[in-house]
């Protein structure tokens, strides 16, 4: 032991990097918070400290018209995909390949390996048609495109959770004489439960995260935070679009810190 | 029993939160972007107890091609007097008569008998403009009134111009530039403007609908642009200075018009009678700072708005204006070549 | 198993791919379709037959000589994004790695505050993080403020509307996703055979080499595959940075259903795109199966 001249663990090198890999990632955040308090209208012009244009965003009806939306869709297209996607973990695994196993792993991935513009565009086609034939417009559109790209993320972890978990537990259980939900409830969903709150954080995140299929596909007055956000820093003069994104940046802390609460006490 | 009604309950619900576009009271309106004046139509929601949402379009021709697929949910369209035949000719508008509603008396006549919808069977004056150049006159100390600033750019410009991705106004600015005329048919004048437009090009930071901020921050400095837009950037940067070039510019109309399949055509109707209004119209120009077409507004503009530098064409650059229409369609489809071209 | 037992996991699977099959596999066949088709007078499609739309991808009909040549616009719009995304796979590397290695030697306590650090930008909505980096290089930005306060330039650079201007911003929105594969393989690396390496008299560059980088580069491999295939795609970024003009595919594509008004030469370009990240995925695939029978045998 005494041999070792030096801490394995040290690169020379690494560290620099690193730092300077966190002051390339938080300096432009922090400037835009900075920004945000801002008196002067202009953006980046700096005349003052003040709160006034957060004042201005949470009585701006547009922005809390699409906070509403973007929540309303976040929700709904989490809570089903993180559904559906735990359905089909548990149907992929635990078990002897069966046949079309593959086909429903390549299909439940396939969300992933097109890129969204492709797949916001492909929507857009086939979803005028239905408006046109329907006459529906709702969020229903939004919704079921938000679930179908969320699938993935969602199927993701709690398919890995479950691919690692002791089968001997389940096996027990029946081996008691324990009914096949009751052994799911009691034993495999409380040991799946980690998994499926990070598959429904990340589903969450995603969909609040999209600009490019909402903004192709919605109708009249179903701006999400992300196109309010892009029509407006196209136009807009003013500070707010400062405080908006930094809301936003607050709310994903937020989350962050919620997760890490969360699955602490997991542990 | 209870379960059933408990069930019918939540299905009505449901049914209620999930068709809002089927509750009286709602109008829709699909217009370019920064053209809606919020007070406008805050005075409009107020008045008839209608919840007004407005969405928002880059282009004549993005619009068009949403309303055509169909399926768009929108009741209010504003085309530009180009497009306005298209529109009609492929029924695509509905015939709301504005010329006997009550208001229509206010509209300027020289508005009136237009070639696009001549006695104004379909459509309502939204506002009107011209499309020149702007430029920092910081930065750029030379004639302001010449197309030569986006197509012979001078170095102090270069890599600071944006172009609107607006086709008509774009290439006819290039096309009489060479020296031909708004839809000419001679080859060799829409080759040379192409040329012109391609070798341009490699000068240009962007082909955008730029956000305002960038002109103020001076990330750009030079632009096609549209009078009343120019005009809002000068009350934030002053040094941008709007001009009209003497090769040749176009002189524009966007009008207000109900859409065949509007699902609130009554309250659509109300909104055409409503922006007829003296004191409503001058809350438009107000707004988006171009005059519009209705007599006896000037009296409720802002002061500086009528003596605008943006809002009058100097009388020397007058014969240089020509009112932009539709070109005839083979004359069309090599202006959408060039512009495919041109943005790709 | 039996077949009543295939059928029920079926029967649970089915909600998502019916989902999945309706809303992403469907679309995607149309698409594929309406590039065979003929372009409408304003946008949209006429069914009628034609391979125009693929020829377009790759070639031109002059408008004025009906000449044909090769459409470098299209191919430089597609080396483009091929090359910028390559460049923002490699700078992600050279400082996530780095990143990666540092927060996985901490102590364990502190690990956590590292990550969680790393994981606040990957969960901040993309286009605040674009908005937050253009205000760094554009004229009056700050980058400009600082070289211009300490005298070395007398002019503000221009930044925006560039190559530059989206490969920067692409590699600021996409480095949390090199970093945090590339944590998750060196956290499970073993330390004692480096010091096993070390205590054989091994150099540091060759212990580096030969036992540290060989057990990362499947972290490493995963997180490109997670930065390339995004870049390769984006349509965000380049919008806003690269102002219309340094376009990327996903711009490109979006023109040809907008203002382009040539949808099947637009569904052709998303079929390329859809083709050019597949066979990314399958290199990776066999990048990494190609290792585990290495690693079994």
């Amino acid at each position: 032991m005494a041999k070792r001249s030096f801490d394995v663990t040290r690169l020379p090198g690494t560290a620099v990097l690193a730092v300077a890999c966190f002051v390339i990632l938080y300096i432009p955040m922090a400037i835009l918070v900075a920004y945000s308090f801002n008196s002067g209208k202009v953006i980046g012009n700096w005349e003052g400290l003040s709160l006034k244009w957060y004042g201005s965003a949470i009585h701006n009806q547009a922005f809390l018209d699409a906070a509403i939306n973007s929540l309303i869709l976040a929700v709904t297209a989490s809570v089903v995909s993180t559904v559906f996607a735990t359905m089909a973990a548990l149907a992929t695994t635990r078990t002897e390949k069966f046949r079309g196993e593959g086909a429903i792993h390549i299909i439940l991935n396939q969300p992933l390996m097109v890129p969204e513009i492709v797949l916001a565009i492909a929507l857009v086609i086939i979803i005028g048609q239905i408006k046109q034939m329907t006459g529906y417009n709702g969020l229903g559109f939004l919704i079921a495109a938000h679930t179908t790209f969320c699938i993935p993320f969602a199927y993701l972890p709690i398919r890995a959770r479950l691919e690692g978990m002791d089968l001997s537990l389940e096996t027990a259980a029946a081996d008691l004489y324990a009914g096949r939900f009751y052994t799911f409830r009691r034993v495999t969903l409380p040991l799946l439960a980690p998994a499926i709150l990070s598959g429904f954080m990340l589903a969450f995140v995603v969909s609040l995260d999209d600009l490019v299929m909402s903004d192709f596909l919605k109708s009249p007055g179903q701006d999400t935070l992300p196109t309010y956000l892009m029509g407006e820093l196209r136009r807009n003069l003013t500070s707010e679009i400062y405080a908006i994104s930094s809301l936003l940046l607050l709310l994903s802390v937020l989350i962050v810190a919620g997760s890490w609460v969360a699955t602490r006490k997991k542990d | 029993m209870k379960y059933a009604t408990r069930m019918a309950a939540a299905t009505a619900i449901l049914m209620a939160t999930a068709l809002p576009a089927l509750a009286a009271g709602q109008l829709n309106i699909y217009n370019f972007g920064l053209y809606t004046p919020p007070d406008l139509v805050k005075k409009f929601e107020q008045a008839y107890d209608v919840k007004v949402t407005v969405t928002e379009y880059d282009s004549n021709e993005s619009a068009i091609a949403k309303i055509e697929a169909g399926g768009h949910g929108f009741d209010i369209i504003m085309p530009s007097a180009y497009v306005v035949p298209t529109y009609i000719q492929k029924g695509l508008l509905l015939k709301s008569e504005p010329s006997s509603m009550s208001n229509f008396k206010n509209v300027d006549p020289k508005w009136v008998d237009v070639t696009w919808d001549s006695g104004r069977h379909y459509t309502v004056p939204w506002v009107w403009g011209t499309t020149g150049v702007m430029v920092n006159t910081k930065v750029y100390k030379g004639d302001i009134n010449t197309s030569a600033i986006i197509l012979d750019p001078p170095a102090e410009l270069k890599g600071k111009i944006n172009v609107v991705p607006a086709m008509n106004d774009v290439i006819d600015m290039a096309v009489e530039y060479v020296g031909g005329q708004q839809c000419t048919t001679d080859k060799a004048v829409l080759k040379a403007a192409r040329d012109k437009l391609i070798a341009a090009k490699a000068s240009w930071a962007s082909i955008d609908y730029a956000s305002f901020e960038k002109f103020i921050k001076e990330d750009l400095n030079a632009s096609v642009f549209w009078s009343g837009a120019a005009m809002r950037i000068r009350a934030e940067n002053p040094g941008f200075a709007y001009g009209y070039p003497k090769e040749g510019f176009s002189l524009w109309q966007d009008n207000v018009a109900i859409l065949a399949d509007a699902k609130n055509v009554e309250n659509a109707k109300l909104f055409l009678n409503f922006i007829m209004a003296p004191e409503n119209a001058a809350l438009i120009s107000n707004y988006t700072r171009y005059g519009n077409a209705i007599v006896g507004s000037e009296k409720f503009m802002d002061p500086e708005l009528p003596n605008a530098p943006e809002m009058n064409i100097p009388a020397k650059f007058k014969d240089a204006a020509h009112f932009q229409i539709t070109c005839p369609p083979d004359v069309q489809q090599i202006y959408t070549k060039i512009w495919t071209e041109l943005t790709k | 198993m039996t077949g009543a037992d295939t059928l029920r996991r079926w029967a649970l699977a089915l909600p998502a791919v019916v989902v999945i099959t309706l809303f992403s596999i469907l679309p995607l066949g149309v698409v594929l379709v309406y590039s065979f088709l003929t372009p409408g007078d304003f946008g949209n499609v006429k069914w009628i037959f034609s391979t125009d739309g693929w020829f377009s991808v790759l070639f031109e009909r002059n408008i004025f000589d009906d000449t044909i040549a090769i459409s470098d616009a299209n191919i430089g719009i597609l080396v483009r994004s091929i090359v910028l995304s390559l460049i923002t796979t490699l700078i992600t590397v050279i400082f996530g790695l780095p990143t990666a290695w540092f927060i996985a030697t901490r102590p364990v306590a502190q690990r956590n505050f590292w990550m969680f650090l790393i994981t606040i930008p990957f969960w901040t909505n993309l286009l605040v993080r674009t908005i937050a980096v253009q205000e760094m290089i554009r004229s009056d930005g700050v980058f400009n403020r600082i070289l211009l306060g300490l005298g070395i330039i007398h002019e503000p650079i221009q930044m925006m509307f560039s190559n530059f201007a989206v490969l920067l911003g692409m590699t600021y929105v996409f480095l949390p996703l090199m970093v945090l594969p590339v944590y998750a393989a060196i956290e499970k690396f073993d330390f004692r055979l480096a010091e096993a390496s070390y205590d054989l008299y091994a150099s540091r560059l060759f212990t580096l080499r030969r036992v540290i980088l060989p057990l990362i580069r499947p972290g490493v491999i995963a997180g490109s595959i997670l930065v390339f295939v995004p870049s390769l795609g984006a349509y965000v970024t380049p919008r806003i940075m690269g102002g219309g003009k340094s376009m990327m595919l996903g711009n490109l594509i979006d023109l040809q259903f907008g203002q382009g008004r040539n949808w099947p030469l637009g569904a052709a370009l998303s079929i390329t795109l859809t083709v050019l990240v597949l066979l990314a995925l399958i290199w990776y695939t066999r990048l990494t199966s190609g290792r585990k029978e290495r690693n079994h045998g």
